[in-house]
């Protein structure tokens, strides 16, 4: 039995554009009934159908995990990366079906913790919005900190305020603030948990800062979705199923499984999961390895694969699907 | 359609059994004729008319019963009912689910009125009719957790996921096979199975964890285990050994029929929405050998299964004193016929 989702036909109920990069979307069910609760942090994955390409891409829910009548998820445009965003963007209208999973949580709160201390950059603010909804309801101690480029680039930084006045604290690149982390990672009370959700570099920063200052790994969570990259493209065995196939510029190795009528499972399709990974009968080339879910040595190794993020460049590749 | 449920009980005089219907529907763990430990996990789906998987959350004849002889244990030892501070939430999350699997599977018996926060439920076999603040503690007589589970039939352990584990950190725990919730209480997966046999050796436990970690809303799992007690007594807890430990010396060829029972636990795994713990209910199912024989093939079977059983297991089952005795009784009902697959009767 293979682990996975059930899946939810949801119709577009509203598109509102946040700022020049940012829309937000709102689903509710296409037979009207009521969505399944969450928990702050949870993600859902969107089925794509764009003509013979499909795409399915994970976004965190951001509405509050308490409103089972329609999901948000908000979208930032990434116009150099593989059309999921951009379809997003300019295809999805209000009126239209579309097919998303249940809701995954790969982001959990501790609700050990005696504080959250929350730490934002850019987009990384969507799981933030439903945890912070989840904690506000439950009487829970939360601190956010939130760094973005611009206040026109904030997103949702006015509704945050408004929602949490002085609990959240947002700087702006422009006006060359910064994010205090030494300070706040030296002054929480015992019992804090630290989240981050961010650009790649934020989250190994902060790993970092808190590692050196002595917190335990425990007690620090981070949500690193790595959206699969476009390269270049390649062709695979798969030995199980006896199939060649192709791997376009900007499919994933995942997605052209898919393709092919293979199903491996997934949960996150952003590499931190582990339930696509794959094991490599033999190769000949350079793997792109993009995950997060394989260790350095597994990585060096050449005897796995995640086929959601990671890509390869050489002369063959033959893996066990 | 409603259930007749019975009057008996599961202590002192016993009079505990089984209707013949539901013989018929009890969940004989065993699809061949050896038994060894396997990752036997499948869908939790709802199975076939008459058979304990007709509903999720299974209700039957025992019912008011077993909730009086819950009752008698809490109030010998409440720490058999225990939520660590931030399994509230998951408390709320698990009475959730039992109320809405009960009043949807078995509206005679149950119903849920749900107006926003202010829900009415309405246990009609134990005379119950509440209305509370879904969410606020001071509206219920109990913490939501043991309030619910004071009304369910079957063990309820609630596990915490963080740091890539499972953590034993809320439970209901009357009618267990010898193992303690105070004492399992805060471990996680890898301490709490550390007195199993073999099965750590084959990397069970790990691939187990992996399984459960995934597991996802809507998606519940199942898998059976087993074990076998004497007299049918669903305490069978290590703070009452002295009470039940001794009941394994009383086994002779004359009461096997009537004082063995076969137990098993059907062991469900549903992920919480809120909390996002997990919930294992462990549903125990008793039948007294002399029960089961009237299922000629299960009859067969457990023969062949109880006298080929691995030592280490039969020995951590607690089985050994009595073994010999029950499988000399059994082959009496074993002609050596060969029997079909699957578990159902013939």
């Amino acid at each position: 039995m293979s682990a996975g989702t059930t899946k939810l036909n949801v119709t577009v109920t509203d598109v509102v554009t946040v700022n020049e990069l940012v829309k937000r979307f709102h689903f509710e069910r296409t037979d009207g009934g009521d969505l399944p609760t969450f928990s702050g942090g949870a993600h859902v994955v969107v089925e794509m159908r764009d003509g013979d390409k499909s795409r399915l891409n994970p976004y965190s829910l951001m509405s509050s995990p308490h409103n089972t009548r329609d999901y948000t998820i908000s979208v930032r445009r990434d116009d150099s990366g593989r059309g999921g965003s951009l379809f997003m963007h300019n295809r999805v209208k209000r009126g239209m079906e579309m097919v998303i999973s249940y809701p995954v949580n790969l982001f959990s709160l501790d609700l050990r913790a005696k504080k959250h201390l929350l730490v934002a950059g850019g987009i990384g603010i969507t799981p933030f919005m439903a945890q912070t909804a989840q904690l506000a309801g439950e009487g829970g101690n939360f601190e956010l900190h939130y760094t973005c480029r611009t206040p026109a680039l904030g997103t949702y930084a006015d509704v945050l305020r408004d929602r949490y006045g002085k609990r959240v604290n947002v700087y702006y690149d422009d006006a060359n603030e910064r994010l205090p982390l030494e300070r706040l990672l030296t002054s929480q009370p015992l019992g804090t948990h630290l989240y981050v959700c961010g650009p790649a570099g934020m989250i190994r920063w902060v790993r970092e800062t808190a590692a050196a200052h002595g917190w335990p790994d425990e007690t620090v969570h981070y949500e690193h979705f790595a959206a699969p990259q476009p390269g270049l493209p390649f062709d695979v065995t798969l030995a199980l199923s006896k199939k060649q196939i192709h791997v376009g510029e900007e499919q994933s190795l995942l997605e052209a499984m898919e393709a092919a009528g293979i199903d491996p499972p997934y949960l996150c399709r952003g590499g931190v999961c582990g339930q696509c990974e794959t094991n490599v009968v033999s190769y000949d080339g350079t793997f792109r390895h993009n995950d997060h879910w394989l260790t350095e040595a597994e990585h060096c190794s050449g005897k796995k694969i995640m086929p959601c993020v990671s890509r390869f460049e050489g002369k063959s590749l033959v893996l066990e699907r | 359609m409603g259930i007749n449920f019975r009057q008996e009980t599961f202590r002192d005089d016993y009079t505990f059994r089984n209707s013949p219907e539901f013989v018929r529907r009890f969940p004989f763990p065993f699809h061949e004729d050896a038994y060894m430990y396997a990752v036997n996990i499948e869908p939790h789906v709802q199975g076939p008319k008459g058979t304990v998987f007709e509903n999720l959350i299974d209700v039957d004849e025992h019912y008011v019963s077993e909730m009086r002889d819950r009752a008698i244990v809490l109030a010998e030892d409440p720490l058999r009912c225990q939520s660590l501070p931030h399994m509230t939430l998951a408390g709320w999350d698990l009475l959730e689910l039992l109320m809405t699997e009960k009043a949807n599977s078995y509206p005679d018996h149950f119903s849920l009125t749900r107006e926003g926060d202010r829900w009415r439920w309405i246990n009609r076999p134990l005379g119950i009719d509440d209305t509370f603040t879904f969410g606020d503690l001071s509206t219920l007589p109990y913490g939501p957790m043991e309030y619910i589970t004071r009304q369910s039939q079957g063990d309820f352990c609630i596990l915490d996921q963080r740091d890539g584990n499972l953590w034993m950190d809320a439970g209901m725990v009357t009618t267990q096979a010898d193992w303690s919730l105070d004492f399992d209480i805060g471990m996680n997966f890898f301490e709490w199975h550390a007195p199993v046999p073999l099965a750590h050796e084959k990397g069970i436990f790990t691939r187990a964890l992996k399984f459960l970690t995934n597991i996802q809303q809507g998606k519940p799992a199942r898998r059976l285990n087993w074990t076998m007690t004497i007299n049918p007594r669903l305490d069978t807890s290590p703070e009452n050994y002295h009470k039940w430990g001794t009941d394994r010396a009383t086994v002779t060829p004359e009461n096997v029929g009537d004082k063995v029972h076969l137990r098993v636990e059907l062991q469900s795994f549903w992920r919480l929405p809120r909390s996002n713990a997990l919930v294992f209910p462990i549903r125990c199912y008793l039948i007294k050998m002399d029960e089961l024989v009237t299922v000629s093939k299960w009859a067969r079977r457990f023969h062949r299964v109880l006298r080929d059983l691995p030592i280490e297991l039969a020995e951590y089952k607690g089985l050994t004193r009595y073994r010999p005795t029950v499988i000399e009784w059994l082959s009496k009902y074993d002609d050596g016929a060969p029997t079909s697959p699957g578990f159902a009767p013939d």
